[in-house]
């Protein structure tokens, strides 16, 4: 599932989009189906992509814009190379998650909801992976890691780096 | 003859290195000429010793864990394949203390069957339930699952055989069957265990349902947040399909029922259930207002029985075994099992399924043996992040849904969260506001307005700024969430900030500068 890692352009293919819409769009309540395929072959979803789906979709732009905006997961741009989700829900508090946010921002340069200078690395918070008897918890690149601390954070920060160098 | 060794493939397992485990052990049997069979089964649920490698032996299945793969090598040495003694070697999986005093009804085949072989599902019972139903009137399942006592497992507890009835005798000809997989709740994680390590068994209980309330088509609505289980549900759909166990006629009856997976896209509140049916049907996820009930106006305004994971996972057991075997399980108006969750700060962290009434200590003391870090447990947090935190002295209280209400908490999905004596209750509480004002659905003013406010105000409490007044201001807050929001996401947020506003206030007063600066 490396939806994210993808590298991006951020340059809109209409044909494309319209292809990626039309495969989905005979679904029952085809939206949110469509906005993940959007976002799985584009990385986000483009501004352009609203019209389209809504025409698809018959209904008004305005309400396209409303779902994409309401959903925390759908990306109004690309993110950086690499996504780390970071669970900061209790049970990963409960680990000590708050001290790998404080590092992450700190050390890293990696904030919540934000990417990093280099483009390397975006950082998300989620709210729980279902991991949380191996907490602290994360997804990097959609892959799930456990027992997170400071070794393997520093370790997942540094391969995201040294891929692009 | 090849060994056969098992590998889980769960997210749990993943996160800590199974892939690796699987590929060394197969590179390792190569090297050294031994046929072995890898089976990537789901997890056993005793996630500190993910992973659990097991080995097929004349005695039964041996566990191996927790395994990385640096430790391949020296079980290959230790002669692993016939259950050859290691310093990482459990013995006996079954016999295992913490699995044997288990009850596992809806997690017997989790951990042991190759989630995605139908061959392995029937050879451990699978379908036998399906079966069942397939011979009996609609309004016999209904009985039956009403007979069971089975309330819904995603937090509120309502009888799903009542559920079903009400889908039942509604006259549509189009309804639908909704599985509730959006497992929101920090802490809990058994709805994603169980998708990813037995999915035909929510399958056969959504299959159930359907022909119960007849209902022809079924959506599961899966967090995005679990990646592997929506794909592992995805797979296990096309694979139950293709053997006619969904489709038209399925199993050779005259009954159809088919089923879809469909993500979620983050969003919290998706997991209650009208949010979650305007979701499947592409738009924002707000809260309706009920009635009208799902089980009369639902998705796409069609009837609609709409349960969590686990509802739908129990019903295949209470189908072969009858509702009587399931309701001599449990306590009270709380029957058969649940699968409780251990998380958090806990040494041995996993799925324990066990029949309503444990109490907490034994959970977490018991089956979880204290904390991780080895510091004094200070507080459990149980049901999630509109559970309530609990001292040490209500540790002995029951698990069962009208004992939890009787202390002022909710057993919602069965997770247990563990903290030791560094935790800060005032942050927790704030949390608790900061959680609802990130996921508020936005319809209601006091959810919406009122969490945000209640993080200022914490935040005030805990710098000294006129304590006494912001824990009045407090205390209103949570009294006007308590009675002014639609749903319970506004609904239950002070539980959590009341809670530890009564059990642990000093935390509220505590001098801040020292421990902020620790932090
Ligand atoms: C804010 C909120 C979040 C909820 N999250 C979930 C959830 O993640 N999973 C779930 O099964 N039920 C969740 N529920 C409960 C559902 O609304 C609903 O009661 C449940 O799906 C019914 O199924 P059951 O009777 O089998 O429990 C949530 C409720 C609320 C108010
Ligand atoms: S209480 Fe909050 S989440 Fe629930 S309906 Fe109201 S605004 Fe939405
Ligand atoms: S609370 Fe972090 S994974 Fe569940």
């Amino acid at each position: 599932m490396n939806i994210e890692t993808r590298v991006l352009q951020g340059d809109f293919d209409e044909v494309r989009t319209r292809r990626v819409v039309d495969a989905h769009s005979g679904l029952e309540g085809a939206c949110l189906p469509i906005l993940h395929a959007l976002q799985e072959a584009f990385g986000y979803v483009d501004k352009r992509a609203i019209p389209i789906v809504a025409d698809a979709l018959n209904i008004s732009k305005a309400e396209v814009h409303g779902v994409i905006s309401f959903y925390h997961d759908f990306r109004g741009r690309p993110a950086g190379r690499h996504v780390l989700k970071l669970c900061r829900a209790e049970a990963c508090q409960a680990m000590g998650v708050d001290a790998l946010v404080d590092r992450l921002a700190n050390l890293h340069g990696c904030n919540a909801g934000e990417t990093s200078a280099d483009g390397a690395l975006t950082l998300d918070n989620v709210y729980c992976l279902g991991n949380c008897a191996l907490s602290p918890a994360a997804l990097i690149d959609g892959e799930p890691v456990g027992r997170l601390n400071e070794t393997r954070l520093d370790a997942i920060v540094a391969r995201c780096r040294g891929a692009v160098q | 003859m090849s060994a056969r060794v098992y590998v889980p493939i769960d997210s749990s397992s993943l996160s800590v290195g199974a892939e690796a485990v699987a590929r060394a052990v197969e590179s390792e049997a190569k090297k050294r000429g031994l046929a072995v069979e890898i089976v990537r089964n789901g997890s056993r649920g005793m996630m500190w010793l993910e992973t659990l490698v097991e080995v097929e032996t004349a005695q039964g299945r041996v566990a191996y864990g927790p395994v990385e793969a640096s430790d391949v090598a020296s079980l290959f040495d230790a002669g692993f394949l016939t259950g050859g003694a290691h310093k990482l070697a459990h013995g006996v999986t079954d016999k295992m203390e913490w699995l044997d005093r288990q009850q596992r009804l809806t997690f017997a085949r989790c951990g042991v069957v190759d989630p995605l072989s139908i061959a392995d599902y029937r050879k451990h019972g699978g379908f036998t339930g399906l079966e069942k139903a397939l011979a009996l009137a609609p309004e016999k399942i209904v009985e039956e699952i009403t007979a069971s006592g089975l309330r819904g497992r995603g937090g509120a507890g309502f009888p799903t055989g009542v559920k079903w009835r009400t889908v039942l005798q509604t006259r549509d000809a189009q309804k639908y069957v909704v599985c509730n997989a959006d497992e929101g709740d920090s802490g809990t994680f058994a709805d994603r265990m169980l998708m990813e390590g037995d999915p035909f068994t929510l399958i056969e209980g959504m299959t159930i349902a359907g022909i119960a309330t007849g209902a022809a088509k079924g959506f599961v609505y899966i967090r995005s947040e679990y990646p592997h289980a929506f794909h592992t549900m995805r797979r296990a759909i096309e694979i139950a399909r293709a053997a006619k166990w969904l489709g038209a006629e399925i199993a050779g009856s005259k009954t159809s029922f088919d089923m879809e997976a469909r993500l979620g896209a983050g969003a919290y509140i998706c997991g209650e259930e009208t949010s979650l049916l305007e979701s499947l049907e592409g738009r924002r996820g707000q809260v309706r207002a009920k009635p009208p009930l799902p089980a009369v106006k639902g998705l796409f305004g069609k009837p609609t029985v709409i349960n969590n994971v686990l509802s739908f996972a129990s019903t295949p057991w209470i189908m072969s075994h009858g509702a009587k075997a399931y309701a001599d399980y449990g306590m009270g108006r709380s029957r058969g099992t649940q699968p409780f969750q251990i998380a958090g700060n806990i040494k041995q962290g996993g799925v324990v399924e066990l029949a309503f009434g444990v109490t907490i200590r034994e959970l977490v003391e018991g089956f979880g043996g204290g904390t991780a870090s080895g510091r004094p447990i200070r507080a459990v947090q149980v049901g999630g992040p509109l559970g309530a935190y609990f001292p040490d002295k209500l540790l002995d209280t029951r698990l069962d849904y009208e004992a939890m209400l009787a202390v002022k908490g909710m057993l919602g999905h069965g997770g247990v969260v563990v903290f030791d004596d560094t935790v800060d209750l005032a942050k927790q509480a704030r949390f608790a506001m900061e959680f609802c004002a990130i996921e508020s659905c936005g319809k209601c003013t006091p959810c919406r307005i009122g969490s945000t406010r209640g993080v200022e105000t914490i935040d005030k409490i805990m710098n000294g700024v006129e304590r006494e007044k912001n824990l009045v201001v407090l205390d209103d807050l949570c009294q006007l969430l308590t009675d002014g929001s639609l749903c319970a996401l506004g609904g239950l947020t002070p539980i959590p900030v009341v809670s530890a506003l009564t059990h642990f206030r000093d935390d509220f007063s505590a001098p801040r500068g020292v421990k902020l600066a620790a932090e």
